[in-house]
């Protein structure tokens, strides 16, 4: 009984994904499964449906509850400088390299709610580089994008950010980058000068120019490992020789069709650099 | 590619997790047929060695798992620090950096759920000493899935609140002392 039960829930969840891929274009089909099931029985527990099929109908029908799903299916958990040590090495190790190009494009892939991206410009500031690159900030969430282009986090949120800074040796105080009030904490908006905010898919989209450095950090991690590929696939095409890719701290290519495209630049801190061509 | 193992032992353990791990992984021997998958909470910010310290302890191979890593018999699995582990499906861990689940990341509910949808009656969870209640609900759906369901006695336990939590979740559990988890684990074979 409860074996069949869970094949039940698969076939359910196999068809809800179809069904807004058919439907809206949002393509969730080769993400990991675990994660996935996890959430779409989280989303219909607390939208309070009997089945995910159930979900599924409603969805289908009625395109405001898009949102809604979108939400539980795109994980939005992130923080500034988060694991300092890989902002120490990209300043220490990385931007040395940056400095020898007249212009820079960087890339953060999956930006969710902005803190990875905001991080990187005020890094780039502090090095003297924001001046001459071009940020491109990219998710598949207009909700999570919308919050990164406003740049406003909770007050609670920014100990753990000012640390985080400190940490990955800020030159200066975050606290010269934002104002507060209300229990928030505003970000300069300065900061977005030379920040392009876009729709795009690691999914479904193409790559859209060349980039010396992508930092997609726990991202792919929610992917399955055909599109794992895909995505480093992409950004085996945007880079160039000696560019940079930087990924999570549990995220590797040791396991990927593209290895031989990168060598292990940081190794502890999972910073990558193109090779060949 | 090596065929997959037909069972997997998933483990969840808090405060007092290094000694009682030390007294039931290091006895396994290399040949041991199963994967083995360790959560324990762990301060989110530093580097863990937990599985350093159980690869020179152990006869059998222990690695903290990257994501996707490949799951094969014989390997003992601990999660990262500050991420989810979950299987997805039989043959690969996945990590994943959603909300802390009571207050924990790793949490062992969370990879419990998963190793159950992955392995069903073929798995045995194991909750051991810890100062919280995660991991009741985890072993809920290991025994709904059909799963062997192993509580430390909170009798010995370095912290009892973890283990008792997870007996009043899962009435059915065997409730053992390490000593009798080291043998069961020992003699798993059998068991089935």
């Amino acid at each position: 009984m409860t074996e069949t039960f869970e094949k039940v829930e698969d076939i359910e969840i196999r068809l809800l994904l179809e069904a807004l891929y058919h439907r809206y274009h949002y393509d969730f089909r080769s993400y990991a499964m675990s994660s996935i099931r996890r959430r779409l029985r989280q989303a219909r527990e607390q939208l309070g449906f009997a089945t995910i099929s159930a979900m599924q109908e409603r969805v289908l029908h009625h395109p405001e509850m898009l949102d809604d799903m979108l939400r539980f299916l795109t994980v939005q958990v992130s923080e500034m400088f988060r694991d300092p040590s890989y902002f120490a090495a990209i300043r220490e190790k990385v931007v040395p390299h940056l400095r020898t190009y007249p212009s820079l494009k960087i890339w953060i892939a999956g930006c969710s709610s902005g803190e990875e991206l905001y991080s990187f410009v005020i890094l780039f500031r502090e090095e003297g580089l924001e001046e001459r690159t071009l940020f491109y900030a990219t998710d598949i969430n207009p909700e999570a994008l919308a919050q990164a282009e406003a740049g406003i986090y909770d007050i609670e949120r920014v100990r753990l950010f000012t640390e985080n800074h400190l940490d990955s040796g800020g030159k200066g105080s975050l606290s010269d980058y934002y104002t507060t009030g209300y229990n928030r904490c505003i970000l300069d908006k300065s900061l977005r000068r030379n920040v392009v905010f876009s729709d795009h898919s690691l999914v479904t989209d193409q790559v859209f120019g060349e980039m010396q450095l992508v930092s997609c950090r726990n991202v792919m991690i929610y992917f399955d490992r055909d599109l794992q590929d895909r995505a480093v696939g992409l950004f085996r095409d945007t880079l160039p020789r000696n560019g940079f890719l930087g990924l999570g701290s549990k995220e590797t290519l040791r396991f990927s069709t593209h290895a031989d495209g990168f060598r292990e630049f940081v190794r502890d801190e999972k910073i990558y650099q193109r090779i060949g061509s | 590619m090596k065929d997959n193992p037909n069972g997997a032992i998933i483990i969840g353990a808090s405060a007092g997790a290094l000694e009682a791990l030390s007294m039931i992984l290091p006895p396994l021997p290399a040949t041991y047929p199963y994967p083995i998958f360790v959560v324990v909470h762990l301060p989110p910010n530093k580097r863990s060695v937990l599985a350093a310290i159980f690869d020179l302890k152990c006869q059998l191979r222990a690695i903290e798992a990257e994501d996707k890593e490949p799951v094969e018999a014989g390997f003992i699995y601990f999660a990262p620090p500050n991420y989810h582990l979950s299987l997805e499906g039989r043959t690969h861990v996945a990590l994943s950096s959603e909300e802390e689940v009571l207050f924990s990341r790793p949490s062992i509910d969370v990879a419990f759920e998963s190793a159950a949808d992955a392995w069903g009656s073929q798995l045995t969870a194991i909750v051991l000493t810890g100062a919280n209640h995660d991991g009741s609900q985890g072993l809920s759906a290991v025994v709904r899935s059909g799963g062997t369901a192993i509580v430390q006695d909170p009798s010995e336990a370095f912290a009892r609140a973890m283990p008792e939590a997870a007996i009043r979740a899962c009435p059915s559990a065997q409730v053992l002392t390490l000593s009798k988890i080291s043998t069961y684990l020992q003699n798993i074979e059998n068991e089935h």
